[in-house]
């Protein structure tokens, strides 16, 4: 058996197993830490920085660090917010995010974690950048307008499709997403059953002609708030 | 007319107030105060047309409606129904159908009592030139209490309506390309059938009103802005009025058909529009009648003159009854746009009534497939009048090319020369020019219920500033109501 392994986040013990990282952990106690570019079944590689949680004092992203006996985390305080609150809100204002008429609206991951920190309007300037759109695919559209940069279509296509359909070019603000191919998503072999479709916290990658089709009031976030499904947890 | 003689004053009402958007007037007077020239100029650019180039197609309808807060449920609608045409789709299921018109109605009946209630009624209950302080709404508030508040409740009962059919009151998604994301439950139908009878009983009260003032205050209504046109409308094949779908009939002054049962896919073969350099508007115009004639009025006079009749028996007897003023030709007084106006309310409540109680709404059919096309045109009888979409979409699915004549658009000459009649019978030669005298301007821009900009942000008080400027630019007198 693993050995069991006590912390506390924000006050309350939590037990984990050996080798866990903090937000598995916290997910199995129904602690719900935020989270972009994590994708279950995938290695973590901490590129968002939106789980970042307060570690004995230093700031550590929660879904790479393992638990230790003992350790001190801070999840849900001002302090953790706030950090939490200026990345998502630096990554509206890098893109071109306009929610209202985005389709992807309702069940974006980005939006719902806006939500719940309780971003209004970001303190930011918008950058308004120029960004390519991609709709060569028959069944697949990309729009980097609201590409946020997780990864985890690279990892998905990679790690799971088995493809490696997608890929980060250039470095800080030129770094983008790139497809395996001279110019267009539509020369390379993804197709619609890939997990890499699946998978974009925002609507950067859609399947076309799906829109609006789940009217509001029914969409995924329009019923609980993000997070709702790991904290149902804690009552298990 | 010459507007380069010296000499001259302008004058400039900047903005319109109590109407949707901005706009301003100028009138040119000279010495003795005789007009010379008067324009609405309209100030705002609208860039939807090259921005929503390279998106998908399936945005169009919730990108669009964005356009305005007042009326979206058109937009939304406009686009969807062009982009019914794009996927192949002729002919929606039942409930996609009505829950679409439902919406419509709907957004009808709200825009319709915002536009009565709110801004125009001061105007009619007090006066085109009563103290502005008192000629508001908060004036029709504290001496009409009872009136405002069924203006409220009827709009916020249309912005019902279009909840449960679009997700929102204001900007939902419920058509969507070949059909609606939702059906009606029973629990929704529920509510609002509770308050139907009252909605009806008050729509006819506002009729009364509306009617009254009409009939009562006929020699002024009589000329006041008033001008012989064509006017042009969606017709139901049957000739019925139809607010959500038909084909195109234009009318002129006298009745006579300029065309009938259109084809809108064809506008193009029948409608142009014409840029003058002093206004962000175009100005439309049947195409066979050229620039000088072919100009026409949409919205209610043109709808209540262009139908045969109207297939809801409360609004078909107010129709009759607005017919006999004019022994049955078309009525081209810009005044009676209230009364028409008031009876489409009353006739927009009336087919929401009889789809609360049509089962196809709780149907289970809502979405229609078929084969892609290239092109598509949608139009719809919005509030202000005839609302044309055009898109055209490559085998990306990307949208490129979009041609939007927005209602008011089409109103652009009518509510010129309502602003060129009115400046002539009321302010040329007068002695001084009073906010009343201007208000007088305001009023024939309002019974158009124009839409400027199709936007969001002009509703409640908004400045008014009157510049008198001699010839040369100088300011000689400067009236504000901040």
């Amino acid at each position: 058996m693993s050995e069991t392994i006590t912390f506390t986040i924000d006050g309350v013990e939590v037990k984990g197993k050996a080798g866990q990282t903090i937000m598995q952990a916290a997910d199995g106690a129904g602690i719900y830490i935020p989270r972009l570019c994590y994708l279950e079944g995938c290695e973590p590689f901490a590129s968002c920085r939106v789980c970042t949680v307060i570690v004995n004092g230093r700031p550590q992203a929660a879904c790479t660090q393992p638990i230790a006996p003992g350790i001190v985390v801070e999840n849900n305080t001002p302090e953790v917010t706030q950090i939490r609150k200026d990345i998502i809100e630096m990554m509206f204002v890098e893109g071109n995010h306009f929610c209202p008429v985005c389709d992807k609206s309702g069940n974006c991951e980005l939006q719902a974690i806006a939500y719940r920190l309780g971003i209004l309007v970001p303190k930011f300037p918008y950058l308004f950048p120029v960004r390519e759109l991609d709709a060569s695919h028959p069944y697949i559209f990309i729009d980097q307008n609201r590409c946020i940069l997780c990864g985890r279509c690279v990892q998905a296509s990679r790690d799971i499709d088995g493809k490696h359909v997608f890929d980060f070019v250039g470095r800080g603000p030129e770094k983008k997403i790139r497809v395996n191919a001279a110019a267009r998503l539509a020369d390379t072999d993804l197709d619609i059953t890939d997990k890499a479709c699946d998978v974009c916290p925002v609507g950067a990658i859609l399947k076309k002609g799906v829109g609006y089709a789940v009217p509001i009031g029914q969409r995924l976030y329009d019923k609980q708030p993000i997070g709702s499904d790991i904290e149902a947890n804690a009552n298990k | 007319m010459n507007t380069s003689s010296a000499n001259l004053k302008k004058i400039v009402i900047e903005p319109v107030t109590r109407v949707e958007g901005h706009g301003k007037v100028t009138i040119l007077l000279d010495e003795k105060n005789k007009v010379h020239q008067a324009r609405l100029h309209v100030v705002e650019f609208r860039g939807f047309e090259r921005f929503v180039l390279g998106r998908p197609y399936w945005e169009m309808p919730v990108l669009v409606q964005r356009l305005c807060g007042i009326c979206p449920v058109s937009h939304h609608l406009a686009a969807a129904k062009a982009m019914d045409i794009v996927v192949g789709v002729d002919k929606l299921t039942p409930t996609a159908e009505k829950m679409r018109r439902l919406m419509h109605y709907g957004q009808t009946f709200q825009s319709h009592s915002l536009h009565f209630f709110h801004l125009c009624s001061p105007d009619l209950l007090f006066g085109f030139d009563a103290d502005p302080a008192i000629r508001n709404v908060i004036g029709v508030a504290q001496k009409f209490p009872d009136l405002a508040v069924q203006g409220v409740m009827m709009r916020k009962y249309g912005q019902e309506v279009i909840k449960v059919t679009a997700g929102k009151k204001i900007h939902g998604t419920g058509a969507i390309p070949g059909g609606i994301n939702k059906n009606l439950s029973i629990e929704e139908r529920d509510v609002l059938l509770r308050e139907i009878d009252q909605m009806v009983a008050w729509a006819q009260g506002a009729l009364k009103v509306a009617k009254d003032y009409s009939v009562e205050n006929l020699e002024k209504v009589i000329p006041f802005g008033s001008f012989e046109s064509n006017h042009l409308s969606l017709i139901r094949e049957d000739g019925a009025m139809d607010l959500y779908h038909g084909n195109l009939r234009a009318i002129d002054a006298q009745g006579n058909k300029i065309f009938d049962q259109v084809d809108y896919q064809n506008y193009l073969d029948y409608i142009n529009e014409e840029v003058r350099d002093y206004s962000y508007m175009k100005f439309p115009f049947i195409k066979a009648l050229g620039t000088q004639d072919g100009w026409y009025r949409v919205g209610p006079l043109a709808r209540v003159n262009t139908a045969d009749f109207i297939d809801t028996p409360l609004a078909e007897a107010a129709r009759k009854e607005f017919m006999a003023v004019t022994d049955g030709k078309p009525n081209n007084l810009t005044l009676a746009y209230h009364w028409a106006r008031m009876i489409e309310n009353l006739h927009a409540i009336e087919k929401i009534q009889d789809l609360l109680n049509d089962p196809d709404l709780q149907g289970k059919g809502l979405v229609v497939k078929g084969e892609r096309r290239g092109e598509g045109v949608g139009l719809i009888e919005a509030p202000r009048g005839t609302l044309f979409h055009h898109y055209r979409v490559d085998e990306n699915d990307q949208v490129t090319m979009a041609n939007l004549i927005v209602s008011t658009t089409n109103n652009n000459e009518p509510m010129n020369r309502a602003v060129q009649k009115v400046a002539m019978d009321h302010l040329d030669g007068a002695p001084e020019i009073t906010e009343g005298l201007l208000n007088h301007i305001e009023v024939a821009i309002r019974a158009y219920d124009p839409c400027l900009s199709c936007a969001t942000h002009a509703m409640g008080q908004m400045p008014l500033e009157v510049s008198l400027i001699d010839c040369e630019g100088k300011l000689i007198d400067k009236k504000s109501n901040r």
